[in-house]
């Protein structure tokens, strides 16, 4: 059969921008990358395996990877429910909840930090019977590192859930339901499966902001190598301290590592769906 | 009675209220236009709306406060909704599966009724590869495969091209007609409530205002948009013997005798149309005059303004082109008395 | 903690307000052998522990010199350092240590040569309630206690390194902040059982806060040198600044916040 309709190779196809998009696209994409760039221009490559091996460069990469993994565990657990609920069109006092969640991300971080004491630290409203009781307080360990990225990074994962669950034909659901699925097999075996391309964007969203996390953890957490000492933390110290060249060829690490986790994450995910 | 009904939802400016019986092994179309509250009733049985008043009860128990999971219903959306991230063969285990049937074994009757309905060899692909008459079979297998007591088909047919519609129509038939549970199908068709059905329930503005088996709702429709429906014209008036005084002027002579209120029909075809006033038979004649026409079937269908009474004809191309018929032109229609069916309102 | 030092710094400046008065005059003959005039504004790149300190210094300089005006740049000295050596614009820079005022000039970027204006020395300080029972720097070897110190990386880090080794004791840090006033914060807030931060930070805190010194702190004491910068646009102006910082008016303010005289 003859096609009714070819496209033609005149005139304003779909592979040509227009200029009024093409110039600021290309702004944009050379206002976020060149700063990058510029870091691996100047990154000390010669220096780079006496520094890299010297400042417990490798404790600070694996502890930040673990963090960020767990916080993202953590936010997978607790912000597919949330947004699940969010994404109910009859929930009451629905767009006060939605701001409350965006606060994180108008927080500045180390404010986060300081309202994370208020509830979990030591003297906390939940952390002084917690350490009154089992002698364990969040600030200073591994743990809390994980709760402050979570704490920041949540927001990311809620928001991409709850649009893609908005986007979602609920309807999918129903047929579920009459098909004599329980509440917990429709999530399961539905819901989640049809959102599943908004988690993942979200997780990933959520690890990377964690990944980079450092106000709220130098704040809370503090910083010590090997428990509390992420990547970020170790930046920031290399900057403040001698060598401030060790802080970019950290970064370009830190950056190379996440680039290329996402990216087999990505190729991962792209086979499977 | 597989299931007996009283369904009634109340919506601002709009109310259902539908009583609805079912026996095994019957099909019921719901026939009406959009938005008569078809949907909202099957939507009701499911269990995927509640009720404002009434009841539903299904093979003996009553379901209505029970969840649509708990019900032993299963159901043929418009649109399929098939799962898109699951295989023909894993959409259609879902039911058995989740009724807890295990996975291997839900797997073998997904299997069974998929090539049952005619797609066997289609198991392992994703909905979105099928064509929508192969996903409509799927979506009927899925619905029968967790075999319930009652299947519901919200307008099966509409979403296919009319090739596919016929063969997805015959097949559907023979489904339903070893189906042994009873089914309710929703339609704005009448074609497919007449193919499918053995009774027709037509439902307008949230009521039930007609129902009989197909041939009966065919043939004596009792509103205007069955009458539409079914392709004929419909008239109302008091009838003394063979003599009918039509509601809004104008009289008929038929050749059945009847009393009282009642409903006149005739064909269409039945019409005979003249440029002037014929003049052999005096009775059944009106001059009136042409508002619409449209090509129907290899026929003409002109809607004539009888003295107020809007008047269905079919005329041959050849008569329309040779009367020089068109909107405005004057004509006379005449009706043999034979051809009219009376029966009472 | 940053609630209070407000009221610190009102404080201050009444002391200041009066010494400078007395103090203006001969502060003004010195940098009279200069040609040009002070007047105009500076901005002075200086110590995050100088904060309540300098901001008074800066108002009682206005007063004493109309027509200036004195902003300020706090942070932690080596960010300033940083911040200068790749060329942010500043006319005098007050550094917390020796060390990173040299990193400033051995980039060439001072005009004349530093000059120390105070000195301060560590000081342990512990939630007012002190849970820790801490008494002396030996306690920091608790592993059950809660011990915040700066990194070593920066000058009150360095500090506490030395004076831990005047006092032969391998401390236990649960944390190691990036600057004085994050490790104070964890003892303001409770979190930590002590730190070991400048006795000028500990005055700040007021009452949350308790002070305990112990001899070894002489041991490890901070040089705060002050220079005007090269960049300057106003080097008469920046040069009076530097100057009313290192008079006795000056002075007195720095050793009514807490800090040592030179």
């Amino acid at each position: 059969m003859r096609p009714l309709l070819r496209a033609r190779p005149t005139g304003g196809g779909p592979g040509r921008a227009p200029a009024f998009l093409a110039v600021p696209a290309v702004l944009a994409l050379a206002f976020l990358v060149l700063p990058l760039a510029g870091l691996v221009l100047r990154a000390p490559w010669r220096e780079a395996p006496e520094l890299l091996a010297g400042a417990g460069v490798g404790q600070a990469l694996r502890l930040s990877l673990l963090t960020a993994s767990a916080a993202t565990v953590v936010c997978l657990l607790l912000g597919i429910p949330l947004a699940w609920l969010l994404a109910r069109p009859d929930l009451p006092g629905r767009s006060a909840l939605r701001a409350l969640v965006t606060v994180p991300l108008v927080l500045p971080p180390v404010v986060g930090g300081v309202a994370l004491f208020t509830v979990l630290g030591r003297t906390g409203l939940i952390g002084r019977p917690l350490y009154e009781l089992t002698g364990f307080a969040f600030p200073f360990t591994t743990a809390g590192v994980v709760l402050a990225e979570a704490f920041v990074a949540l927001p990311f994962l809620v928001l991409a859930v709850e649009g893609a669950l908005r986007a979602a034909d609920r309807r999918y659901e129903e047929a579920a339901a009459t098909l004599g699925a329980s509440q917990w097999t429709v999530f399961r075996r539905v819901t989640l499966p049809l959102v599943a391309p908004g988690v993942a964007a979200g997780a990933v969203l959520c690890w990377a902001r964690a990944l980079g996390e450092f106000g709220a953890t130098i704040t809370f957490a503090g910083n010590f190598p090997g428990s509390t000492q992420t990547m970020p933390l170790a930046v920031y110290q290399a900057l403040e301290g001698a060598d401030p060249r060790a802080a970019v060829l950290l970064s370009v690490l830190l950056l190379g590592v996440s680039v290329a986790v996402l990216g087999l994450l990505r190729d991962q995910w792209v086979n499977r769906l | 009675m597989t299931v007996d009904a009283r369904i009634v939802v109340h919506r601002s400016g709009w109310s259902l209220d539908l009583e609805l019986a079912v026996g095994a092994g019957e099909v019921v179309a719901l026939l009406g236009p959009n938005g008569a509250g078809k949907t909202t009733a099957l939507r009701v049985l499911a269990g995927l709306q509640p009720l404002d008043a009434g009841h539903v009860v299904i093979a003996g128990e009553t379901v209505t406060d029970l969840p649509s999971a708990r019900r032993s219903v299963g159901v043929v959306f418009q649109d399929h909704l098939l799962f898109p991230h699951l295989s023909a063969l894993e959409n259609v285990a879902f039911g058995p599966r989740a009724r807890g049937v295990p996975a291997a074994v839900a797997r073998r009757t997904a299997r069974e009724w998929l090539d049952r309905v005619g797609v066997g060899e289609h198991a392992a692909a994703r909905p979105r590869t099928l064509s929508g008459g192969q996903a409509q079979r799927v979506a009927l297998a899925r619905a029968l495969a967790a075999e319930p007591r009652l299947l519901l088909l919200d307008e099966p047919l509409a979403a296919l091209d009319a090739r596919t519609r016929l063969t997805v129509r015959s097949d559907l038939r023979r489904h339903l007609a070893s189906f042994g549970g009873a089914a309710v199908l929703v339609t704005h068709d009448p074609f497919d409530a007449m193919v499918l059905a053995d009774r027709i329930v037509v439902v307008e503005d949230g009521a039930e205002v007609q129902t009989g088996t197909p041939a009966e709702v065919s043939r004596r429709p009792r509103t205007e948009y069955v009458a539409r429906l079914v392709g004929l014209n419909l008239l109302r008036g008091v009838a003394t013997g063979h003599h009918v005084d039509v509601d809004g002027g104008g009289e008929l002579v038929t050749a059945d005798s009847a009393f009282g209120p009642v409903y006149a029909a005739f064909r269409p075809a039945a019409v005979s149309v003249y440029p002037e006033r014929p003049a052999g038979s005096p009775r059944n004649v009106w001059p009136g005059r042409v508002t619409t026409a449209e090509p129907h079937g290899d026929a003409v269908r002109i809607q004539v303004d009888a003295a107020g009474l809007p008047v269905l004809v079919d005329c041959t191309t050849a008569a329309v082109a040779e009367l020089g018929l068109g909107p405005g032109s004057p004509v006379w229609l005449s009706v043999k008395a034979s051809e009219i069916e009376v029966y009472p309102s | 903690m940053t609630t209070r030092r407000p009221l610190a710094t009102v404080l201050l400046a009444g002391v200041l307000l009066s010494a400078a008065a007395c103090g203006s005059g001969s502060s003004a003959t010195k940098s009279g052998g200069d040609t040009e005039k002070v007047a105009g504004s500076i901005t002075v790149f200086a110590a995050a522990s100088l904060t309540g300190t300098f901001t008074a210094l800066g108002t009682a300089f206005e007063k004493a010199h109309p027509g200036t005006e004195v902003g300020f740049n706090f942070g932690a000295s080596s960010t300033l350092a940083r911040q200068l050596t790749e060329g942010a614009p500043g006319d005098v820079f007050a550094a917390a240590s020796g060390t990173t005022m040299a990193t400033v000039t051995k980039a060439g970027a001072a005009a004349g040569t530093p000059a120390v204006f105070a000195r301060n020395r560590l000081e342990i300080a512990v939630p007012a309630a002190n849970p820790g029972h801490v008494r002396g720097p030996a306690d920091f070897a608790r592993p059950a206690l809660r011990i915040a110190m700066c990194a070593p990386q920066v000058p009150c880090g360095a500090a506490a390194t030395k004076a831990f080794a005047a006092a032969g004791i391998t401390p236990r840090p649960d944390t190691l902040e990036q600057d004085v006033k994050a490790t104070l914060a964890k003892v303001v807030s409770g979190e930590a059982d002590a730190a070991l931060v400048y006795r000028t930070d500990v005055r700040a805190a007021g009452t949350a806060v308790r002070g305990l010194d112990f001899p070894e702190a002489a041991k490890a004491v901070n040089d705060y040198p002050i220079v005007a910068l090269r960049s300057s646009g106003n080097a008469a102006t920046a040069a009076a600044f530097r100057d009313f910082v290192l008079s006795p008016a000056g002075r007195s303010a720095l050793v009514a916040a807490g800090f040592d005289a030179p």
